[in-house]
C-alpha cells in the first residue's frame, strides 16, 4: 500500500479517510451535547447543555455544515428535547419529550411542528428514533407507558401504535426500526427476547445461532440498506445476520462487557464482508468475519454516521470516513498486487519517467488482453479515491492505457471526470458535503443540485448543472427558480429592485415558471411585488389562479382573456358567481365582452333567467326583445306565446326598432287569426308563416279569409298573385284560374300563368294565356308551350338574335327544317343590323 | 374555487400521463416502423422520457451512417409510408408537383389511443356516441375494432332516455353543455332508480371546463370519469383535412366563443410534431391571430425539433375574411355534388335518382376515385364531355378482349377486368349524378340565379338583381338560396339602402316566419346582412373603417366583437385584387386562365386571392391597402428553426398549409389546386369544417332549438 499517504490510514480491510480538520471551535467537544448529523455528508446540529436543566440557562441549537462552518445558532426557547435527527431533505427534525416535533430548516428557520398523538404527550417520550425509508423520513417513538409509536413518513402523518410487548415491565434494552416489506417494523430486546412489531402483532424471534452465554442483549444496529442486522450481548459478543433473522453472517467476541455508546455498520454495498463498528468511550472496535477485531483508540468524544458505504466518525475536531477498502483500489494499491489496474499505474509511472520498463509492463498487460480491464479498474479506483493528487495519477493512468485500445468506450472515464470533478468541488471545505463517489451516484446529481440549492450554494449549483450539461429544465432553471425565491423574501430590498434583478437573471433561462417566484412573494407578503413578477410569466394560465388567490380578479379576468384559453376564463368567471354579487358581477363581465359571451353561452343552457337579467342589466331591449322570441317558441300554449311576444314588442319599442316591434305585433295579430280560424274550421294553421297560412287557406278553398290576411297584413300583390296563381293550379281548379287572370291586370305577368299551366301538364289552359304575354316574354311563353311556330314568329318580329339563338337550339332538324331556314335568315339580318 | 384549482392540477397532471402513455403507443410503432427499416430493433429512446422518442429517432446520429445515401429520416419516414399508408402520393398527376405527406398515420394514432381509451373501462359496455361523430369515428375505427374492445351495443346520442341493460355506459362526445347535461339526467335518474352503473365520457378532442362545471352543478362529479380522445384531425382526402367541427363557424364567429381557437392550436401543433416545422407562418383575422398565438404557446411548451420540414408555409385565414365566396353558387363539379347531395366526411349518398335503382348507394369522394379525381375540379360544363369521353374509353379497352387468344384472356381478365369494371362502376355512377345535376341547374331558375350573382359580384344592374331577389323570396323558392342572395346583396353593396333592407325584410319574415327576426339579428352581427346608416356613402365608409383599425383598442385582441367595424368593402377589394375579370372577353372553360373559372369566370374566390398574392410577395408588404379593407390582422411569422434549410429547394418548400378557421367550400380547395398546379406547389387545406352556402347559413338560423 505504498500510494497511500497522508490521510488515509488502513485498518485492515478498512481505511480510514481523513475528511475534514472541524471548522468549528467547541470548547467541550461534544461531550454532553446531542448531536445528528444528517447522511450523505449533511448537516450537523448540536444542542449544547441540554443536560443542565435549569430554566437559567437555555440550551443552545448550533447547526454546522460537514466541515463544522457554522450555519446557524439560536438559543432553545421550547420544551426539553429528547432527540434530533434529520429529513432526507436536510430539514431538522427535533423530538421533544411530550411528543411535539418541531421542523427547522438548515438555517435554523422554523418551517412547522406536528404532534405524534395525544397518547405520546400524555406518557411522555422516553426514547426516540428517527429513520429514513422509501417513504420519505419517519419518526418512531417510545412512550413512558412502553408502547411505541411510530410516523413513517413526517410529510403525511399516519400515526400508527404498535401492539404491547408482553412482559415489558420497564424500558427495553434496546431497539430499532426496520423497514421489511414495505412496512416499518420495530424490534424490541427484551433481555435476551426479541421481538418484532409490525401493525398487527408482536412476534417473537430468535436470532439463529446467537451464543448462548448472553443473557441480554444490549445493542443492535440496522444496516443503512436495512439488509443486515447486528446485536451486542452483554457477553460481549456481537452477532451479525440479516435482518429478517433468517441467517447468521458471523459472531464475534469483542471480549468488553460495557454497554457501547454507539454501534454502525460499516459495510459497502454488494460487498461481502460483514461489518460492524461499536463504540466505547475512547475507543472503537470493528467487527468482521474473522475473530480478530480491529481496535482503534478515539482521543475524543465521537459520534458515528452511518453511511451507505461507510460510517462517518465525527469528533471535537476531526471528521472521517471509515469504510472498507473498494475493491478497485485494493488490487491497485495492494503491496505487490499484479492486477492489470496496478500494473498499469506502474507502467504509467515508468513512462513519466521515460523508462523502457513501462513498455514492459504494458506488454505483460496486453498478454493476458486485460489492458481495458487495466483502464476499467483505473478509473473505478480514482472513483473512490479522495485525494484529487491520487485521483488524477489513476486517471492519467486509465488515459494512457487507453491509447494502446481501439474501440474503448470512453464515457465512462468521461463521466468519471466530470463527477470527480464536481464530487471535489462540494467536498471543499467551504461547501462542506463530503460525498463518496457511491454516495453521489445513489443520490443523483439532482438531488445533490437540491441540496445545493438549499444551501444557498447557487452559482456553485450553477456551475454544477452547466458542466454536466444537465438539461436546463432541470437544471439552471431550476436554481435560478429558487435563487428567486429566495431573493424575494428580502424583505430590505424595494419591490422594483428585486424585481428588475430576477426579471435579469432569469431573462434567458428557460422553463423558468413566475408565477411560482411570485406565489412565494406573495406568501411573504408583498401582493406587489408578486403581481409585478407575475408579469413575466408568459404562461397565463399559472399567472390566473394566484391572481385570484390575491383578489385581484379584474386583472385575473382580463388575463385569462387574453391567453385565449376559454377554460380559464370559465375558471375565473365561475369564482367571480360566487365570490361577487350579482350585480358587481355583471359589471364585471360588461367590461369584458369575451367572458360575457362564453357565460352566456353557458347560461343558454344551464341558466335562461340570468341570461335575461343580463340583458336587462345593459338595458340591451334588442337581445331581450329576441330572447322573448325565442322563447315564445318554446311555448306549446297559444296565451304563452302571445304573452310572450307581448313582452318582445315592448322591448323593441324600449329599444327604438319598430321595424320588428311591428312585424312582432303582426305575428301576435296571425297567432290569434290562426288559433280563431283553427277552432272554427279545424285546420291546423298555427306557427306557420303568413305565407303558408295564406297557401293553406287557398288549398282548402277558404278565399275569403285569403283576401282577408291579404289585406290586413298589406301583403304585396305579387305575392298574392304568385301565391293564388300556385294555390289554384295545385288543386287544377283551372277555371277559377282563368277567372282569377281576369280580375285585373296580373302584377306578375301572364307568363307565370303558362309556366304554372304546363307544369301541371296542361297545355290547353296554358295556350290561353300566351297571348297576353308581354313582348319580351313572348318567345319563352311560346316556347313553354311548345309552339315552335309561334315562337320563331316571335322572335323575327322582336329581331332579337340571341332569341331566334334559342329557338333554333331548340328546334329539331327533321321536323323543324322549313322554320330552321327562315330563322337563320332572320338571324342573319338580325346580326347585319 | 379550491376545488377548481385542484381540478386544474388534476387535468394537468392527467394530460402529463395521458401523454406519456400515448406516447407509448407511438413508441410501439415507431420500433416496429424502425425494425421493419433499419432491420435492428435498437431502442433509441430514453427509457426514463418516453416522450422524446417520438421526435428523436428521426435526427439521431445513430442512424445516419447506416444509410449512406438517404438521410436516416427520409428512411425511417418512408417506412412508416410502406407500412401504415396505402394512400399513394399523387405524384403522377402533376409532373413537377412535391409530393405530399402520409396523413393516415393521424387516422392510425387516433385509432391506437380511442382503442387505449376503451380498454380504460375493462368489461362490455355499451357506447353512445355523438351523431356528427359517427361519420368522422367510421373513417376512424369501424364497428368490428369497436367490438373488439368489447363495445356491446352502439347508440347514437339523441338527447333522449335511454334503453341500455349494460352496467356500463361510455360516452363518446363533443364537449357541449347540453350533451353533458343529458348525461347528468341519466345519472341522476338512474341513481333515484337506485340502479348502479359506471359511466365515461370520452370529451373529443378535449374536455372544457364548462362541462365540468355542469357536471358539478348537477352533482354526478364523482360519478362520472372522464378522459380525452384527442383526436384533432381527420384527412378526408390527400390533400384535405378536417377537424370536422363544423360549429366553430358559429361558436367563434357569431357567439364569440373561443374556445375551439386552442384546438385549432393543437391541431397545428400535432401536425407539426408528426410532419415537421415550419418556416413561415402567415395569417389574416383575429381568430387565425389568436390560433397562431395559441399554437406557439403549445409549442414553447413542448421540445423543439430540428427535423426536416414538411412543409414550408403556413397560411391561416379567418372565415369572416371572405363570406362572399362561400356564398356564391359552386359550379366546380365537387362543389356541385356538395351543393346538390351533400358530401358528408368525404362521402357522399346518391339517391334512386342517381343510381338509376331502387336504392341508395353511398360513395366515397376521394383522389382513389380515379373517375372522380379527374372530374372533381372541372368546371360543371366540361364535366359531361368528359364522362362520355371516358366511357368511350372504357368501351375500347372492354373491346380489346375480342382478337385475343387464350393466354392474352387470361392476363386480361386478371390484371385489368377488376380495375375496368370498378372503373365501370364508378363512371355510371358519376354519369348518373350529372344528369341528375343537369336536370336541377341547367333549368331557367339556374341560370337566372347564376346570372343574379354574377351581376351582383360586378355591381351591375342591381336594380333588377333585387326585383329578382324579392320574387325569389315571395315564391318561396328557397329559404337559403333567398338568403343568400339577400346576404350577397348586402356585402357586394356595403350593405342595402334602408327602404330595400325593410322591404326585402319584411317579405322574408311573411314567407318564412317571424323568428327569422332572430337570423337577421345574427345575420346583422356577422356583418352578412346589413342596413346603411342613413349618409354613409361608400367613402364615409371607408374612412371609417380606416380610423378604427388604427385605434388600438380596435386591434386587440380581447375584443371578439370586430363587426361592429366590420364593413365589407367588397367593390374596393374587388378592383384593388381584380377579382372580377373584365366582362364581355370569353372565358374558356376548358382551358381555365385563372382561379375564377371555378365561378364561371366571373370571380376569383377573394380567400384564395389572398393566399396567392401573399405567397408571391413572401408577406403582407405592398397590400397595406387591401389589409386595411380587410380590418387588419395580418402576419407574417418567420418560422424559428431551419431558415438555412428553408432556402434549399426541397420538396417540402413548395407544400403550403392552408387553414380556413370557419370552413372552406370545395371550390375553394379546387381553385387552390389550380394554384398550386400553375406555381408547381401543393396546397394541402386544413380546415374547421367543409362548408357550402346552405351550411354557412344554416349554422346563423336561430331555430326553436
Amino acid at each position: 500500500f505504498v500510494a497511500y499517504r497522508g490521510q488515509t490510514e488502513l485498518l485492515g480491510p478498512l481505511r480510514k479517510i481523513e475528511l475534514y480538520e472541524m471548522g468549528w471551535n467547541l470548547k467541550d467537544g461534544l461531550r454532553e451535547c446531542l448531536v445528528a448529523a444528517a447522511p450523505y455528508g449533511g448537516p450537523i446540529a448540536l444542542l449544547k447543555g441540554h443536560y443542565r436543566r435549569s430554566p437559567s440557562a437555555r440550551p443552545q441549537l448550533e447547526i454546522y455544515s460537514s466541515s463544522g462552518l457554522p450555519l446557524a445558532s439560536f438559543p432553545w426557547k421550547s420544551g426539553v428535547v429528547k432527540q434530533l435527527g434529520w429529513t432526507v431533505s436536510d430539514d431538522l427534525l427535533c423530538v421533544q419529550e411530550d411528543g411535539t416535533v418541531l421542523v427547522y430548516d438548515l438555517w435554523g428557520g422554523f418551517k412547522r411542528h406536528f404532534s405524534m398523538g395525544n397518547e405520546v404527550s400524555q406518557s411522555q417520550v422516553l426514547e426516540t428514533k428517527i429513520f429514513h425509508s422509501p417513504y420519505g423520513t419517519g419518526v418512531a417513538i417510545l412512550t413512558g407507558a412502553l408502547r411505541f409509536t411510530l410516523a413513517t413518513n413526517i410529510d403525511d402523518i399516519k400515526l400508527r401504535r404498535l401492539p404491547e410487548v408482553p412482559g415489558l415491565q420497564e424500558a427495553p434494552s434496546c431497539w430499532a426500526v426496520l423497514t421489511q416489506d414495505r412496512q416499518s417494523k420495530v424490534l424490541v430486546a427484551n433481555g435476551s427476547q426479541l421481538f418484532i412489531l409490525d401493525n398487527t402483532a408482536c412476534t417473537p424471534v430468535t436470532p439463529p445461532g446467537l451464543s448462548p452465554q448472553a443473557s441480554s442483549i444490549v445493542h443492535m444496529c440496522v444496516s443503512f440498506s436495512y439488509k443486515y442486522l447486528a446485536l451486542l450481548t452483554d457477553s460481549g459478543h456481537v452477532w451479525m445476520g440479516t435482518s429478517n433473522l433468517k441467517e447468521k453472517l458471523s459472531e464475534v467476541d469483542t471480549k468488553i462487557k460495557t454497554p457501547p455508546k454507539q454501534m454502525a455498520w460499516c459495510r459497502r454495498p454488494k460487498s461481502q464482508q460483514p461489518s460492524a463498528v461499536v463504540m466505547w468511550d475512547g475507543l472503537l472496535i470493528v467487527v468482521g468475519e474473522c475473530k480478530e477485531t480491529i481496535q482503534y483508540h478515539l482521543d475524543d468524544d465521537s459520534v458515528l454516521v452511518p453511511e451507505l458505504d461507510g460510517v462517518r466518525i465525527i469528533s471535537g475536531t476531526h471528521h472521517e470516513l471509515l469504510q472498507e477498502v473498494p475493491g478497485a483500489c485494493e488490487e491497485i494499491f495492494k503491496i505487490a498486487s499484479m492486477a492489470p489496474g496496478a500494473l498499469l499505474l506502474e507502467a504509467h509511472k515508468e513512462y513519466e519517467k521515460e523508462s523502457q520498463k513501462a513498455d514492459e509492463y504494458l506488454r505483460e498487460i496486453k498478454e493476458q488482453s486485460l489492458l481495458s480491464e487495466a483502464v476499467r479498474q483505473c478509473v473505478e479506483a480514482a472513483g473512490h479515491e479522495h485525494e484529487p493528487e491520487t485521483q488524477k495519477t489513476l486517471l492519467r493512468a486509465a488515459s494512457f492505457g487507453k491509447c494502446f485500445l481501439s474501440n474503448f468506450p470512453p464515457e465512462q472515464f468521461v463521466s468519471m471526470c466530470r463527477d470527480l470533478r464536481v464530487l471535489n468541488a462540494v467536498r471543499d471545505y467551504t461547501v462542506g458535503i463530503p460525498l463518496t463517489h457511491t454516495q453521489f451516484k445513489q443520490m443523483t446529481v439532482q438531488v445533490l443540485i437540491d441540496r445545493l440549492v438549499y444551501r444557498k450554494l447557487y452559482p456553485l449549483a450553477i456551475e454544477v448543472c452547466r458542466y454536466l450539461k444537465t438539461p436546463e429544465y432541470q437544471g439552471v432553471s431550476r436554481v435560478l427558480k429558487h435563487w428567486a425565491c429566495y431573493k424575494v423574501q428580502q424583505k430590505e430590498e424595494s419591490d422594483e429592485v428585486i424585481a428588475k434583478a430576477v426579471s435579469v437573471k432569469l431573462a434567458d433561462a428557460a422553463g423558468i415558471s413566475y408565477s411560482e417566484i411570485a406565489t412565494k412573494a406573495y406568501e411573504s407578503g408583498r401582493t406587489e411585488l408578486a403581481i409585478k413578477l407575475l408579469e413575466f410569466e408568459p404562461r397565463s394560465g399559472e399567472q390566473v389562479p394566484l391572481l385570484l388567490k390575491m383578489k385581484k380578479s379584474p386583472l385575473a379576468l382580463s388575463k385569462a382573456i387574453e391567453s385565449g384559453d376559454t377554460d380559464l376564463v370559465y375558471t375565473v368567471v365561475m369564482y367571480l358567481k360566487n365570490e361577487l354579487n350579482r350585480g358587481d358581477f355583471f359589471m364585471m363581465l360588461r367590461n369584458q365582452p369575451v367572458a360575457l359571451s362564453l357565460y352566456k353561452q353557458f347560461c343558454k343552457h344551464q341558466e335562461q333567467d340570468t341570461l335575461k337579467d343580463l340583458f336587462n342589466q345593459d338595458d340591451d331591449h334588442e337581445e331581450l326583445g329576441n330572447f322573448y322570441v325565442k322563447a315564445s317558441y318554446k311555448d306549446q300554449r297559444l296565451e304563452a306565446r302571445v304573452a310572450l311576444l307581448q313582452s318582445a314588442v315592448d322591448e323593441y319599442y324600449k329599444a327604438k326598432n319598430d321595424f320588428s316591434a311591428k312585424t312582432t305585433e303582426d305575428e301576435m295579430r296571425l297567432l290569434r287569426f290562426q288559433r280563431k280560424l283553427e277552432e272554427e274550421k279545424g285546420e291546423q294553421l298555427v306557427g306557420f308563416s303568413l305565407h303558408d297560412t295564406m297557401t293553406t287557406l287557398l288549398s282548402v278553398g277558404l278565399h275569403k279569409h285569403a283576401e282577408q290576411l291579404y289585406k290586413d297584413f298589406r301583403v304585396p300583390d305579387k305575392r298574392f298573385w304568385w301565391l293564388k296563381l300556385k294555390a289554384l293550379a295545385e288543386k287544377e281548379d283551372w277555371e277559377e284560374l282563368e277567372k282569377f287572370g281576369k280580375t285585373k291586370k296580373s302584377p306578375v305577368g301572364y307568363l307565370p300563368f303558362v309556366e304554372v299551366c304546363i307544369k301541371h301538364h296542361n297545355k290547353y289552359e296554358a295556350k290561353k294565356y300566351v297571348s297576353k304575354v308581354t313582348p319580351e316574354q313572348k318567345v319563352k311563353a311560346h316556347l313553354a308551350v311548345g309552339d315552335m311556330e309561334g315562337a320563331a314568329e316571335a322572335a323575327i318580329e322582336r329581331r332579337n338574335e340571341s332569341e331566334i339563338s334559342t329557338v333554333l337550339s331548340r328546334c329539331s332538324a327533321t321536323t323543324d327544317h322549313l322554320l330552321m331556314e327562315r330563322l337563320n335568315r332572320a338571324k342573319a339580318t338580325a346580326v347585319k343590323k | 374555487m379550491l376545488i377548481s384549482y385542484q381540478k386544474k392540477n388534476k387535468k394537468k397532471h392527467h394530460h402529463l400521463i395521458s401523454s406519456q402513455l400515448h406516447s407509448s403507443l407511438q413508441k410501439e410503432l415507431l420500433q416496429f416502423l424502425l425494425e421493419c427499416c433499419v432491420g435492428a430493433a435498437e431502442p433509441f429512446y430514453h427509457p426514463r422520457r418516453p416522450h422524446e422518442v417520438f421526435l428523436n429517432p428521426f435526427c439521431r446520429p445513430a442512424c445516419q451512417h447506416r444509410c449512406k445515401t438517404r438521410s436516416a429520416s427520409s428512411q425511417v419516414y418512408s417506412a412508416v409510408q410502406s407500412v401504415v399508408g396505402s394512400l399513394h402520393m399523387a405524384h403522377t398527376e402533376w409532373k413537377d408537383a412535391p409530393g405530399l405527406p402520409d396523413f393516415s398515420l393521424l387516422k392510425r394514432l387516433a385509432r391506437d389511443q380511442l382503442i387505449f381509451l376503451l380498454e380504460q373501462l375493462p368489461g362490455k359496455k355499451d357506447l353512445f356516441i355523438d351523431a356528427d361523430l359517427m361519420s368522422p369515428l367510421d373513417r376512424i375505427a369501424n364497428v368490428t375494432i369497436l367490438k373488439q374492445h368489447e363495445v356491446d351495443k352502439l347508440y347514437k346520442v339523441e338527447l333522449k332516455p335511454i334503453v341500455s341493460s349494460s352496467d356500463q355506459l361510455c360516452f363518446l362526445i363533443r364537449p357541449r353543455i347540453q350533451t353533458v347535461k343529458w348525461i347528468s339526467d341519466l345519472v341522476n335518474a338512474d341513481k333515484v332508480a337506485g340502479r348502479f352503473r359506471r359511466y365515461k365520457i370520452i370529451f373529443t378532442p378535449q374536455k372544457f371546463y364548462a362541462c365540468e362545471t355542469v357536471l358539478e352543478e348537477q352533482g354526478v362529479y364523482g360519478d362520472v370519469t372522464t378522459d380525452e380522445w384527442n383526436f384533432y384531425i381527420l384527412p378526408l382526402d390527400d390533400d384535405i383535412l378536417s377537424l370536422e367541427l363544423p360549429e366553430f363557424f358559429r361558436d367563434n364567429f357569431l357567439e364569440g366563443d373561443q374556445r375551439w381557437v386552442t384546438t385549432a392550436g393543437s391541431a397545428l401543433r400535432l401536425l407539426q410534431s408528426v410532419y415537421g416545422s415550419f418556416s413561415k407562418v402567415y395569417g389574416i383575422g383575429r381568430c387565425a391571430k389568436m390560433v397562431y398565438e395559441s399554437w406557439r404557446e403549445l409549442m414553447e411548451d413542448g421540445e423543439q425539433r430540428t427535423r426536416q420540414p414538411e412543409f414550408a408555409k403556413v397560411f391561416l385565414v379567418d372565415r369572416d375574411v371572405d363570406f362572399v365566396t362561400p356564398l356564391c353558387s359552386q359550379v366546380v363539379y365537387e362543389g356541385l355534388v356538395d351543393d346538390l347531395f351533400r358530401i358528408k366526411c368525404g362521402s357522399v349518398e346518391f339517391g334512386p335518382d342517381v343510381t338509376s335503382s331502387d336504392k341508395s348507394i353511398k360513395v366515397m369522394l376521394n383522389s382513389q376515385d380515379k373517375v372522380f379525381s379527374e372530374i372533381r375540379n372541372e368546371h360543371f360544363s366540361n364535366v359531361f364531355g368528359f364522362l362520355s369521353q371516358k366511357a368511350k374509353n372504357l368501351q375500347t379497352a372492354y373491346d380489346k378482349r375480342r382478337g385475343m387468344d387464350i393466354q392474352q384472356m387470361k392476363a386480361f381478365v386478371a390484371d385489368e377486368l377488376k380495375g375496368l369494371k370498378q372503373e365501370h362502376r364508378l363512371l355510371s355512377l358519376h354519369i348518373g349524378a350529372s344528369e341528375s345535376m343537369m336536370k336541377k341547374k341547367t333549368k331557367q331558375d339556374f341560370q337566372e340565379l347564376l346570372k343574379t350573382e354574377h351581376s351582383l359580384l360586378e355591381g351591375f344592374e342591381i336594380r333588377e338583381c333585387i326585383t329578382y331577389i324579392e320574387e325569389h323570396i315571395n315564391r318561396q323558392v328557397s329559404m337559403i338560396d333567398s338568403l343568400r342572395l339577400l346576404c350577397l346583396l348586402s356585402i357586394t353593396e356595403n350593405g342595402l339602402l334602408s327602404k330595400d333592407y325593410r322591404s326585402l325584410k319584411a317579405q322574408y319574415l311573411q314567407s318564412y316566419g317571424i323568428e327569422h327576426l332572430l337570423t337577421f339579428a345574427n345575420l346583422r352581427q356577422l356583418g352578412l346582412l346589413e342596413e346603411q346608416q342613413a349618409g354613409e356613402t361608400l367613402t364615409v365608409m371607408e374612412s371609417k373603417v380606416g380610423k378604427l383599425v388604427n385605434d388600438k383598442t380596435v386591434g386587440k385582441l380581447t375584443d371578439a366583437f370586430s363587426s361592429l367595424a366590420k364593413k365589407s368593402n367588397f367593390r374596393a377589394l374587388s378592383k384593388r385584387l381584380a377579382l372580377v375579370p373584365k366582362s364581355g372577353e370569353e372565358y374558356d372553360l376548358r382551358v381555365p386562365r385563372d382561379m375564377a373559372y371555378v365561378f364561371s369566370g366571373a370571380y376569383i374566390p377573394l380567400s384564395c386571392k389572398l393566399i396567392e398574392q401573399v405567397l408571391e410577395r413572401d408577406g403582407w408588404t405592398g397590400m397595406e391597402e387591401v389589409t386595411r379593407m380587410l380590418n387588419g390582422q395580418e402576419f407574417a411569422v418567420t418560422g424559428g428553426s431551419s431558415s438555412s434549410e428553408a432556402r434549399s429547394k426541397t420538396d417540402a418548400q413548395r407544400i403550403v398549409l392552408v387553414m380556413f378557421l370557419g370552413g372552406c367550400t370545395f371550390s375553394e380547395i379546387s381553385a387552390l389546386r389550380f394554384l398550386g398546379k400553375e406555381r408547381g406547389c401543393r396546397f394541402i387545406v386544413v380546415t374547421t369544417a367543409i362548408t357550402n352556402s346552405s351550411r354557412l347559413l344554416e349554422a346563423l338560423l336561430d331555430n326553436s332549438a
